[in-house]
């Protein structure tokens, strides 16, 4: 292979495109005789609905239909993904997500009714004709409440609320036993608030029902169309799944928040059948603020037990995660899978018990965002971590230096077996927080923080050593844990006769750059120029299946996948250019887009075995013509990014805002394709991290309704609140993928969060403060120094 | 975000800005730069029938020399007034205002007259209105009156204007030496606390928005000015302190102490 383009910071060949305002967005799509449709949605919590009059909207001028969940829509549900069973063994609560509310709404935003119009202008008037005669009911908004005897019932047949329990690693008993031997203990009750995705491209959609073909075409905002045919098809609909494209051109940003398969999308392409017209909605940012998944959202009580030396005896967590009224499409397997399996973090903590309860509310339903119940875990250890460090007067450095677990790559050294089912691929965590102090010039710094202190300044310096399992994922494990779908991923390359190349992959950018950082490797495997490399993605008649992109699983698993066909293609080559060459294929080598006879200089070129591929006039005898190969890759394990930022900050005496004075991000992600896309990445997740830490947070009050519905009330990070973000990288390198590659996508999320938040501990804490809770508004840490 | 129908009327003179005005009552809003009335409108909170756009009259639109004031067109936009170097230069406090309003895009659109028959109790130019003794000159069917800083606020989305009257204009009697310190709410922007001072011969006068429904003259700051910054203790005499999400009525009164010292350490 060569290496003209891995490792090399190429510009993004996609991004001509978006920043001359050229991009392919759903809501750009407009289709002859398209309609346009508008939601009525429930303005309480919980309220039974009595009746709908939709009589003045339906004569409403333009209109062409008005459902509510009385017609034959209201009989579909959406599905939930991932089936976790309670601690007992029975399935998960798992009741109907109708497509519009039936009987009773429960939470505001929800959909109770739809208008569809000639115009978006008269569907949005005729919306607000629909009277509906509600009922309110009493609201539960927070999990730990929710689940409480005599909490108000969201749903009748889910007692106490809760979705289910679940635990995961030791006995219980036994890490009470180590618990109650500990030196000592340190224990933190906090709230991971909840956080609005905000994706700058709102959710849209368009359903086309084709009569004369009888098929479906839904262009939808998503992160993986695949899916969405697969479950509304077959879990929704029951449309037969040959009958419906799904196409999803350029998405502005997701998050997770475009993974799930939303009511919308099967309305829209229940309606387009009945009234015979293609029909589009688009969510405006109110719609997205009540009605995108929202993220995080635990109550947490989390102790750690420690040794006189300061060596981690053990680990106990009990959350309650809160799924908000409907389970979203994985909102079941962030609480579990992807958040206790990541107790262990970077350190040999011998015993672990975590322990989960899951609850509905009045919420919008609450999934993955941006890490997935891997920010809400290492959150829990990191701040545990410096919240102990502080206890026990010992470094929080040396403190992590005391636990981690010691270097192993994987291939010399047998993976990590952690206690909580996982085994880590490679890792060398203390190499990652040894560089980020050297960047940091952490002694300086503590002479630096001791001498501000005397002059009424308030410095603190702040850790987080993250580790987080991506490369979503090994098909048969996930299987075996509850998910209700494979996570392989089929990557397709289809080398023309002109020896250019066409890569259609089942993975989907929506932002993160695919078109530049696949070309590049593809280019480096074939020995061509990027700019014969094209690669297709987000349509499924061009793709042949495909599981998406989310879990920073991209390269990991989407790269792989087309690197077994390109295997496949140098193979096929080798034995067109062994007949050409008259050669035995054995006797070849293939490097810089040239199979050559090892020793001489009797070569022939890529394309040149492409055209006869194609053109097999003098060809090898029963050999199948053509170059063209999919594969599907189906991981071996899952990867493990891992990293070590730092932050400090500065917090204003007088006011208690804080001031973020330098972030350093030293990250781990294996093998890198493109450093300036991961460093974008990093930089992105970063920001979203501090943003959790510092300023965001979606607020219900006692009623349940949304007081932060609006960029005037949820505060997200601007580029004034946020330093210059200082990245470095150690490569250690994914033992089980072809490409070495680990994921990039959320560890900046991860990890930044508790690094600020422990810095502002630190700068306060010689007042004798040990705790605030998220987001450290200005008023919070004000509060805290005046207690 | 689809306003309610409206029909929309852009006028070519104050004349007759006035008598659509006078015409259409209630159902009409006037529209200068939009940047608070088309995002209430979007939200359906706000529907007018009637828009009358006021931004093409360039007799709205200058800022000009009056000797000892600087005179602002109702029509000028943030941006105008923070790089004006007459306001610079006269009356500094203004431009250090204008500068620290909403984000850049806000700054090209939205319009002192706009913001200041608005009347949001947490934007900037009031404190700056009220530190300078500005002169708020409005024209109605009953013809032209100027209105007094202090008479000009009257409560949250609440003013001295008459139901048929628009801002002219806004006369800021030159003092070159001023300040505003503000702290910024995290997700608007907008002040949870600003608070304008200027000298005025050897006292001070100093404006507070943010904190009270009504942004008001810091009078007993202003009889306490000893030259030191201990008279910002009297911020809040005898004010109502606000209350929201982000900050609270304790936490809010603080700060407006704080901002006030911080404002007169600047003087």
């Amino acid at each position: 292979m060569t290496t003209n383009y891995i490792g090399q910071p190429v510009k993004r060949k996609e991004d001509n495109r978006f920043l001359t305002g050229k991009g392919r967005y759903t809501d750009d799509i407009k289709l002859p005789g398209m309609a346009f449709a508008a939601f009525a949605r429930s303005p309480y919590a919980h309220a039974k609905i009595n009746s709908i009059d939709t009589s003045q909207a339906a004569n409403a001028p333009g209109v062409l239909a008005v459902y509510t969940g009385s017609d034959e829509c209201g009989n579909f549900g959406v599905p939930c993904g991932w089936l976790v069973h309670f601690k007992n063994g029975e399935p998960m609560k798992e009741p109907p997500h109708p497509l519009l509310a039936v009987g009773k709404a429960r939470h505001v935003g929800e959909n109770v009714a739809v208008v569809i119009a000639e115009s978006l202008q008269e569907a949005r008037d005729a919306a607000e004709l629909i009277e509906v005669d509600y009922e309110e009911l009493s609201v539960v908004t927070d999990p730990r409440q929710a689940v409480q005897e005599g909490a108000p019932l969201v749903h009748d047949d889910a007692p106490n609320n809760t979705v289910y329990d679940w635990e995961i690693g030791n006995p219980k008993e036994e890490v009470d036993a180590a618990m109650d031997g500990a030196h000592h203990i340190t224990k933190l009750d906090f709230k991971n608030q909840r956080l609005a995705p905000n994706a700058i491209e709102p959710r849209s959609y368009i359903a086309d029902y084709d009569v004369n073909a009888d098929k479906y075409t839904l262009y939808t905002s998503t992160q993986n169309p695949h899916l969405i045919r697969l479950l509304m098809c077959a879990f929704v609909l029951g449309i037969p799944e040959h009958k419906v494209r799904v196409v999803s051109y350029d998405v502005g940003g997701g998050f997770g928040s475009k993974i799930y398969h939303y009511t919308e999308e099967a309305l829209l392409t229940w309606a387009s059948k009945k009234i015979g017209r293609p029909i589009k909605w688009t969510s405006d940012r109110t719609e997205a603020f009540y009605t995108d998944a929202h993220g995080r959202d635990y109550c947490t009580t989390a102790e750690m037990g420690f040794d006189a030396d300061g060596k981690i005896l053990a680990l106990r967590v009990h959350s309650e995660a809160n799924l908000g009224a409907y389970l979203s499409t994985f909102s079941t397997c962030c609480p579990t899978y992807l958040h206790g399996t990541l107790a262990q973090g970077c350190y040999t903590t011998p015993l672990i018990n975590i322990d989960i309860t899951a609850a509905f509310t009045n919420t919008n339903p609450v999934d993955a965002y941006r890490g997935a119940g891997r920010p809400e875990m290492t959150y829990i250890l990191e701040h545990l971590m410096d919240t102990a460090a502080l206890e026990m007067g010992i470094d929080p450095a040396e403190l992590r230096f005391k636990n981690f677990i010691p270097p192993f790559d994987g291939v010399n050294q047998e993976g990590y077996q952690t206690q909580v089912a996982l085994q880590y691929d490679s890792g060398n965590y203390e190499g990652t927080l040894r560089r980020a102090l050297e960047m940091v010039n952490y002694e300086n710094f503590r002479q630096e923080q001791a001498a501000a202190r005397e002059n009424g300044k308030l410095l603190g310096i702040g850790f987080s050593t993250y580790i987080e399992g991506c490369g979503i994922a090994p098909s048969a494990v996930v299987g075996s844990l509850g998910a209700r779908a494979g996570l392989y991923e089929v990557g397709h390359v289809r080398v023309q006769p002109t020896g250019k190349v066409s890569v259609f992959t089942g993975s989907h950018s929506h932002g993160q750059g695919h078109e530049t950082a696949f070309a590049q490797f593809v280019a480096d495997h074939l020995g061509i120029s990027m700019d014969d490399v094209e690669i297709h993605h987000g349509d499924t008649d061009q793709v042949a299946f495909g599981m998406g992109t989310y879990g920073s699983r991209s390269l990991a698993v989407g790269g792989s996948a087309i690197v077994k066909s390109l295997d496949k293609i140098i193979e096929k080559g080798a034995k067109i250019a062994a007949h050409k060459l008259e050669a035995a294929e054995g006797d070849l080598e293939f490097a810089n887009g040239q199979y050559t006879v090892k020793g001489t200089d009797k070569s022939i070129a890529f394309g040149d075995v492409a055209l006869t591929a194609y053109v097999p006039h003098d060809y090898p005898e029963g050999l199948e013509p053509g170059l063209d190969f999919s594969s599907f890759y189906d991981p071996a394990n899952f990867t493990y990014p891992f990293g070590a930022h730092i932050c400090v900050v500065e917090v204003d005496q007088d006011t208690g805002k804080v001031d973020i004075r330098r972030f350093i991000a030293v990250d781990d992600v294996g093998n890198v394709i493109n450093p300036m896309i991961v460093d974008g990445q990093i930089h992105g997740g970063v920001v979203q991290g501090l943003g959790q830490a510092l300023l965001e947070g979606v607020s219900y009050d006692e009623n349940g309704q949304m007081i932060t519905g609006s960029y005037m009330d949820y505060a997200m990070p601007r580029a004034d609140d946020v330093p210059f973000i200082e990245t470095d990288r150690t490569v250690t390198p994914c033992p089980h993928n072809p490409l070495g590659v680990k994921g990039a996508g959320e560890a900046g999320a991860i990890g930044a969060t508790p690094a600020l938040v422990n810095a502002v501990m630190d700068a306060i804490a010689h007042i004798g403060i040990r705790d605030i809770q998220m987001p450290l508004t200005p008023e919070r840490v004000w509060r805290a120094m005046q207690a | 975000m689809i306003p309610a129908k409206f029909d929309y009327i852009k006028a070519t003179s104050i004349d007759q800005a006035i008598s659509l005005l006078s015409q259409h009552g209630y159902e009409a809003k006037i529209l200068a730069g939009g940047h608070s009335l088309l995002p209430a409108m979007k939200l359906r909170l706000n529907r007018p029938s009637v828009l009358i756009d006021i931004g093409g009259i360039d007799a709205l639109g200058s800022i000009t020399d009056e000797g000892d004031a600087i005179k602002a067109g109702a029509n000028c936009t943030h941006y105008e007034i923070a790089n004006s170097n007459l306001v610079k230069s006269h009356v500094n406090v203004l431009s250090q205002t204008a500068r620290v309003i909403g984000d850049v895009q806000v700054r090209y659109r939205g319009t002192i007259g706009g913001s200041l028959a608005h009347a949001d109790p947490a934007s900037d130019y009031p404190a700056a209105i009220l530190a300078t003794d500005a002169t708020i000159s409005v024209r109605g069917s009953n013809g032209a009156r100027d209105i007094s800083a202090t008479e000009f606020f009257q409560g949250i989305f609440t003013t001295a204007l008459g139901e048929d009257e628009i801002i002219t204009s806004i006369r800021f009697p030159k003092t070159a030496n001023g300040t505003y310190v503000k702290f910024f709410q995290s997700a608007s922007r907008f002040a949870v606390v600003g608070c304008a001072a200027v000298k005025n011969g050897n006292g001070i006068r100093v404006g507070i928005t943010g904190v009270a429904d009504t942004p008001y003259r810091a009078s007993a700051v202003e009889q306490a000015y000893d030259g030191t910054t201990s008279a910002a203790d009297h911020a809040i005499d005898g004010v109502d302190v606000m209350s929201d999400h982000f900050a609270s009525e304790e936490y809010r009164a603080h700060l407006a102490k704080v901002f006030v010292r911080r404002a007169l350490e600047q003087l």
